[in-house]
């Protein structure tokens, strides 16, 4: 009657070296250690003969089987895999309870917190960009995530590359949305429905960025609008986001590739910068000395410095897809 | 199965220690018989008393014997807490509507948990798409004896926030909101049914709170809001058409 504490549950207790046999198809698991849990139950890290897992073990048939069917889809979908691939199906009995239990692809990976951490403020973007790219790809297949939160993402690699993890939050276009947690969730901030649809998801994803500059998350006050204006401008990371968080933020994108071109439109804008402004005291001297000297040559470095700044660009822009790893 | 019906739901928010009129939990069982489901979440303040925990057994048994859900929460849970006791209860109606069919359809103690976990997963869409498809007639029932007077503005910003997780699904939704006790009777209604609570401000400031608790009366009161809803449908519409009453009738 009291409000429960999951942690207390047998499903978030197991020890390590402990097994659990399916009752439908007979697999063997055998618990390794617990990688987390959250309202839903706990994943362990287990070995089975399928090689190593996560194992998700619940105590509630209908959030687990609603999972379950979310992950079926995934697999389903042509190319790649959105979020981990499903194993196995199965229930846990013990001592005449049930619980359901589902074994999938193992992640191994950083949270994004740790991630982020020693890592310079573009990261933040590239991370969103590639999240963005996974998105447009969901919203194709007719799906909104819902519960975007820095939990439900792990940074996997080298190479780099952001992915979710629990899909409980994963509703078919147009319902209402499944799971969702305020801090992320545009109706808790008065700025929209809690309908499945890509702009929900967007403003999550924006509200991911606002979590990493912010970790301590903060509460509505009376004017959200002005409350966040002030706190984009007071980051440093943020700021170089601001304009696109604030569409995120007001409902204007309606196509997560929408959002994810003005990013990188912005992040290669930042990066040329930063090159012009290394090369420049270099191109200025040079260019002073070839004042002087004949219209022909002039011509000839000029394409010369042109071919430089060619081959830069290109560079970095083989540089760029590199760090968004499989994005493209 | 797939016909679209409507939930009827009683959300009760109290603190407990109701001590005027009929038994609550007797009330709460007429609701149940009639179809109507009895959730309760009971408020707690964190120094709340030891007599004042005591006072919440009450909440339990309410919803147990009104086939509803309960929970006790502080305050400042409530908002997630109203939406998940209303939805969980919207989920076990549809599971026991579910599991119903099943046993006609396999036989005898079927339920869903019984199933391979593949035909689950099927059981479990045609949950989901009930779930979001059915409409939902929610009455509130808030206690506004004095003791609740330092909740009501979280009431107030729960019920606002359960609308728009609920204005989100397909099925239609409406709303109705009563206080117990109210200004000159024992039970006065606040907001007839209604899609929208964006105006539910206005009422609540209106609101004085009292002195007694009549919680069993409320409930009763309930029960004939939902009567008299059901009996002008009947008379407006010939057929089961759940969903456009007023505009059509009125
Ligand atoms: N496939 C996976 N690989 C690695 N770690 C995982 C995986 N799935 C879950 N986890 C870890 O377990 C935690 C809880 O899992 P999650 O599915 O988010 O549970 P809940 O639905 O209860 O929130 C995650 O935050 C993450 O740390
Ligand atoms: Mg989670």
């Amino acid at each position: 009657m009291m409000p429960q504490d999951i942690s207390k549950s047998p499903v978030c207790n197991l020890a390590a070296g402990e097994e659990i046999r399916g009752k439908w198809n007979q697999l063997i698991y055998r618990i390794r250690r617990r990688l987390g849990y959250g309202a839903t139950g706990a994943v362990y890290l287990a070995d089975s003969i399928n090689g190593t897992v996560a194992l998700k073990i619940g105590h509630d048939q209908m959030s687990i089987t609603s999972e379950v069917n979310v992950l079926k889809r995934f697999s389903k979908v042509q190319g790649k895999v959105l979020g981990p691939s499903l194993i196995d199906v199965d229930d846990w009995q013990i001592r005449s309870v049930t619980y359901p239990f589902y074994a999938m692809e193992y992640l191994k990976g950083e949270t994004l917190f740790d991630f982020m951490r020693p890592k310079s403020p573009e990261w933040a973007g590239i991370l969103l960009v590639q999240l963005l790219t996974d998105l447009h790809m969901l919203h194709q297949a007719g799906w909104a995530f819902g519960d975007l939160k820095p939990d439900n993402l792990l940074v996997t690699g080298p190479p780099y590359r952001i992915r979710w993890i629990d899909v409980g939050g994963t509703t078919v276009m147009d319902r209402s949305i499944k799971e969702y947690t305020e801090f992320f969730d545009r109706g808790y901030w008065g700025k929209g429905s809690r309908k499945a649809e890509p702009s929900y998801d967007l403003f999550s994803a924006g509200m991911v960025m606002v979590n990493l500059a912010y970790p301590a998350r903060f509460t509505k006050k009376s004017d959200p609008d002005r409350q966040m204006q002030e706190l984009r401008k007071n980051s440093p990371m943020l700021r170089l986001y601001a304009h696109i968080l604030e569409k995120a933020w007001n409902g204007k994108y309606r196509y997560a590739e929408e959002m994810r071109n003005e990013l990188v439109l912005l992040l290669n804008e930042k990066d040329k910068r930063t090159v012009q402004q290394n090369k420049n005291p270099a191109v200025q001297k040079k260019a002073a000395v070839q004042k002087q000297t004949r219209q022909s040559q002039k011509k000839k470095q000029k394409s010369f410095i042109a071919e430089t700044f060619l081959v830069f660009t290109f560079v970095f822009v083989v540089y760029l897809f590199y760090m968004l790893g499989q994005t493209m | 199965m797939r016909k679209k019906g409507t939930l009827r739901q009683i959300l009760l928010i109290t603190d407990g220690c109701s001590n005027q009129g009929e038994d609550p939990v007797a009330m709460a069982a007429l609701a149940h018989e009639q179809g109507i489901a009895v959730n309760v979440i009971g408020v707690l303040n964190e120094n709340a008393p030891e007599y004042h925990r005591q006072g919440l057994k009450e909440v339990e048994d309410i919803a147990m014997a009104g086939g509803g859900i309960s929970q006790v929460v502080y305050t400042k849970q409530l908002a997630q807490t109203v939406k998940m006791v209303t939805q969980k209860a919207m989920a076990q109606t549809i599971k026991g509507v579910v599991n119903a069919e099943l046993q006609q359809i396999l036989g005898s103690k079927s339920t869903m948990e019984d199933l391979p976990p593949d035909k689950r997963g099927e059981v479990m869409e045609v949950v989901d798409e009930m779930g979001e498809t059915m409409n939902l007639e929610v009455l509130v029932l808030i206690d506004a004896s004095g003791s609740m007077e330092d909740k009501m503005l979280t009431v107030q910003e729960s019920l606002l926030d359960l609308s728009i997780s609920l204005n989100s699904r397909i099925g239609e939704n409406e709303f109705s909101i009563f206080a117990f006790p109210g200004k000159k009777k024992e039970v006065e209604e606040l907001l007839s049914w209604s899609s929208k609570l964006d105006s539910i401000g206005k009422i609540f400031s209106k609101l004085t709170l009292g002195g007694i608790t009549p919680t069993g009366p409320a409930i009763k009161e309930g029960i004939a809001a939902f009567t008299r809803k059901r009996s002008s449908k009947r008379s407006f519409l010939s057929d089961d058409a759940p969903g456009y009453i007023e505009e059509s009738g009125m």
